[in-house]
């Protein structure tokens, strides 16, 4: 009962947080510089021209008019038509974030394998030169930022050992029977791995280069928990009774160690998401961060809003999420 | 696995020949052409919308869309749909004579009501043509056999060059009203040398050759023009083989790569660099602002920061515009630069003071150039402060008249005429102009509507001859476009900067 209650609590509270985000936006981008309507018109257009194309967006009542206008059509699921693709915001949006998400869940599928095998092994090589070594790596990996990440993958995989592609989700000679725009998920469910390795191919660099900080970060906070938790008392209890070192880590400290890498990874996934902006720009993948970032060079007002509601739906989504499983995850929460 | 240093330099020989057994494209006959575009395209309707007035866009729009009149590389015009074209004794009608026997992509007929409806169409302000202004000119379009005729509201010597401009396209009338504007988004039809055959927004679009293409079926069967907005990929994309053709690379990455794996071209383009002046603060003063243009030493600059891929100009117009004179100059003196100052009060030791605006990245090294121009400036007495902005920024300022005295900018104009480089740019009432001085509104007036063209040309050249004299801008530079090819393809240039791929033969 508490439980459901905390969630109709975070739920009205993202309510709450989604609205202002909706007026600060709204509102900033309307104020900085950049007026689609100035972008738009060549030189020799007149005052009049200027007047009739603001008018033809919207763009000549006041903001707090705007405002209200786009927020009576985003309560009936109309987010506008974007300015520069002349289609409706909500299908360009939702058309673009099945190739993000899957790029920033394979992004967290490769951190988590990588920082969880860096942290265990370290642990397990605890105090010799290979955990050393672990530690150096991290500390390049955070050091570096994921678009470096992404210039360094393209030179040696897309260009001195061209194994992977450098651009794009898939081949576009390719003909693609999928229904919906979770390509990765449905060549799957379609049994076409032919199309999966396409579409892996394409991805991997984009999502490794995501991957390697926060595998970075992954690491070493489980390995700092997983050290800690190794002198408690139960976990010098189960060695006494004569397991062995693999098994202590595996299954007597991991469980326990694995809570604080858990929230990390929840906050640390919207993150990712905000990332896909600069690496989906490197790569020409086409997900919502490309999208985004097009949308602002050519000041397109209502598809900005559209993508960072998405935005914003995601990363309270992805967080609610979290607070959910640690509370189910965690006894003492869940029956407190 | 004992890894010494003979094992790992097998390792790498083994991975190497791995992968190039995958991506052998620059050695083997081009099938498919694949061209890495540096830009998206964001609407197929080549007539309104941000889209439609994009310049680095309109060579995508070219190989599905034909516009009103053909041109021709070295942009001059030539006859396309349109075969002839021209006014009425008095000025008061145009008439387009239409060529026949061409079709559609979806296989109907081309026909001069397309030619009418597409006028029509794009002079009505409900439309959201940002040209409207232009076409608006004409009204009453009518077909009589295979002509179209219009009247002219107001006479505009410049309408048949926006026939091959930003909006001059034609399109399917019958088509469009059938499936409407978003039917025309999902399936575009054309008349152009390549049919659609499969667009994904922000990725790529898949190219057919219209065999049944006017000017002859291009010689590429299939092109795959990829959006590869990042440069460093671009050029990963044609180093690796993943693409034939690439454009807008670093000149340093041009040059490595050009002489090596790949092919180059490098040929003079319709943009240029300059610095706006604006008639405020120290601006005012003609020995600050001629100071400011004899203190450039453009040659050099290029040289040094642009590899030498520049041409220095010293009017707006390039070597190719209709109204470019040679013997307009502003010559390259320092000593003239610091006599000038002194005139006025001002030298090394007691500066005169402004602000300069650049982009940074926007166009190659153009805060490099501005930092640069800054430095000459500072050895003859001008203390320049540099703020850097973002190209919308510029735009919204421009529109507002404000701004800063002096302010870096890039200026296209593909179909030469004054009235698209100078005109636009330095009379007083269009909102997009800098300099608002009197004495150049009364110059370039009368020439909007100057019906003997070599009278207007001479006009322009007058135009440019005064601003020169009287630095009321500093035009710096024409660009010089990189692209990098396989030896597989020959590409020809445009000098409007499209990358067409019906241009491209094999080797």
């Amino acid at each position: 009962m508490r439980l459901l209650r905390s969630v109709l609590l975070r739920l009205a509270t993202t309510a709450v947080t989604l609205l202002g985000v909706a007026v600060i936006v709204f509102f900033v981008i309307r104020v900085v510089p950049g007026n689609p309507v100035a972008m738009m018109l060549p030189p020799g257009a007149t005052e009049e021209d200027v007047a009739r194309l603001s008018a033809l967006y919207g763009l000549d009542k006041s903001i707090p008019e705007q405002f209200l206008i786009w927020a009576g059509g985003v309560l009936q699921g109309d987010f506008g038509t974007s300015i520069t693709a002349r289609q409706p915001v909500l299908a360009l949006v939702l058309g673009r974030l099945p190739a993000t998400l899957e790029l920033s869940v394979m992004a967290l599928v490769i951190a988590v394998a990588l920082g969880g095998v860096a942290a265990l092994t370290g642990t397990r090589l605890r105090g010799t030169r290979v955990e050393g070594g672990i530690d150096v790596a991290n500390g390049m990996a955070l050091s570096v930022p994921d678009f470096l990440w992404g210039l360094v993958l393209i030179l040696l995989f897309g260009v001195l050992v061209p194994v992977f592609h450098i651009s794009g989700r898939v081949t576009p000679s390719l003909d693609l029977p999928f229904t919906t725009n979770f390509y990765l998920f449905e060549s799957v469910l379609r049994l076409r791995f032919d199309l999966w390795a396409d579409i892996v191919s394409h991805m991997f660099m984009p999502a490794l280069a995501l991957a390697i900080p926060l595998a970075a970060i992954i690491g070493q906070l489980l390995k700092q928990s997983l050290k800690e938790t190794m002198h408690l008392d139960y976990v010098t209890l189960s060695r006494t009774k004569g397991y062995g070192e693999n098994h202590v880590i595996l299954r007597e400290a991991l469980p326990n160690a694995i809570l604080p890498t858990l929230t990390l990874v929840g906050v640390q996934f919207t993150f990712l998401i905000g990332g896909t902006v600069i690496i989906e720009r490197l790569f020409s993948y086409e997900g919502l961060g490309n999208m985004a970032i097009e949308a602002v060079i050519n000041r397109d007002l209502p598809l900005i809003q559209g993508i960072v509601i998405l935005f914003a739906v995601i990363f309270t989504a992805v967080n609610l999420a979290v607070d959910l499983l640690y509370a189910l995850l965690n006894p003492r929460l869940r029956h407190a | 696995m004992n890894l010494n240093r003979r094992s790992l330099l097998k390792l790498s020989a083994a991975s190497v020949a791995l992968g190039a057994t995958g991506l052998p494209a620059r050695a083997q006959a081009i099938d498919e052409l694949v061209i890495a575009y540096n830009v998206t395209l964001p609407s197929w309707d080549p007539t309104v919308g941000p889209s439609a007035v994009n310049p680095t866009i309109q060579g995508l729009y070219q190989s599905v869309f034909d516009q009103f009149i053909l041109q021709q590389p070295d942009l001059k015009p030539a006859p396309g749909l349109l075969t002839e074209w021209g006014w009425n004794d008095d000025r008061t009608q145009v008439w387009m004579t239409v060529r026949e026997g061409v079709k559609w992509h979806d296989g109907s007929d081309f026909t001069a009501e397309d030619v009418a409806w597409s006028l029509a169409r794009v002079a009505k302000p409900e439309t959201g043509s940002p040209i409207q202004f232009v076409w608006g000119t004409l009204a009453n379009h009518r077909v009589e056999g295979n002509k179209v005729i219009a009247d002219v509201v107001q006479f505009d010597p410049t309408i048949f060059k926006w026939m091959y401009f930003l909006t001059g396209y034609v399109l399917p009338k019958a088509y469009y009203e059938k499936v409407g504007a978003e039917g025309f988004e999902a399936a575009p039809v054309g008349t152009g040398p390549y049919m659609v055959e499969k667009f994904e927004r922000n990725a790529f679009v898949r190219l057919k050759a219209n065999e049944n293409y006017w000017g002859g079926a291009p010689e590429f069967k299939t092109v795959t023009i990829k959006f590869v907005t990042d440069a460093a990929a671009r050029v990963a994309e044609v180093e690796s083989g993943n693409a034939h053709v690439t454009l807008e690379m670093p000149y340093e990455e041009y040059d490595r790569l050009k002489g090596g794996p790949l092919a180059g071209v490098a040929a003079p383009i319709s943009d240029i660099g300059m610095i706006f002046l604006n008639d405020i603060d120290v601006m005012l003063d003609p020995n600050v602002r001629k100071a400011a243009a004899h203190a450039i030493d453009k040659q050099t600059i290029i040289d040094r920061l642009l590899g030498g891929y520049g041409v220095k100009i010293d009017t707006l117009e390039t070597p190719e515009y209709d109204a470019y004179d040679a013997s307009i100059t502003v010559e390259y003196s320092p000593e003239k630069a610091v006599e000038l100052l002194a005139a006025s009060g001002y030298s090394p030791e007691n500066p005169v003071k402004f602000k300069i605006q650049t982009t940074k990245g926007f166009k190659p090294k153009d805060y490099e150039m501005i930092q640069a121009i800054v430095g000459l400036w500072r050895k003859v007495g001008i203390e320049a402060e540099i703020e850097v902005y973002e190209i919308a920024k510029h735009y919204e300022l421009r529109a507002a008249d404000q701004l800063a005295p002096a302010a870096f900018y890039n200026w296209g104009n593909s179909v030469g005429d004054p009235t698209t480089s100078t005109g636009f740019a330095m009379f007083g009432p269009s909102p997009h102009s800098v300099w608002d001085g009197e004495d150049l509104i009364n110059m370039i007036g009368p020439l909007w509507g100057e019906a003997d063209e070599a009278k207007r040309i001479e006009g322009w050249k007058a135009v440019d001859r005064y601003v020169a004299e009287n630095a009321l801008v500093i035009p710096l530079l024409q660009y010089v476009q990189p692209i990098l090819h396989a030896p597989g393809v020959v590409v020809t240039p445009h000098a409007s900067g499209a990358l067409l791929p019906h241009l491209m033969k094999r080797a």
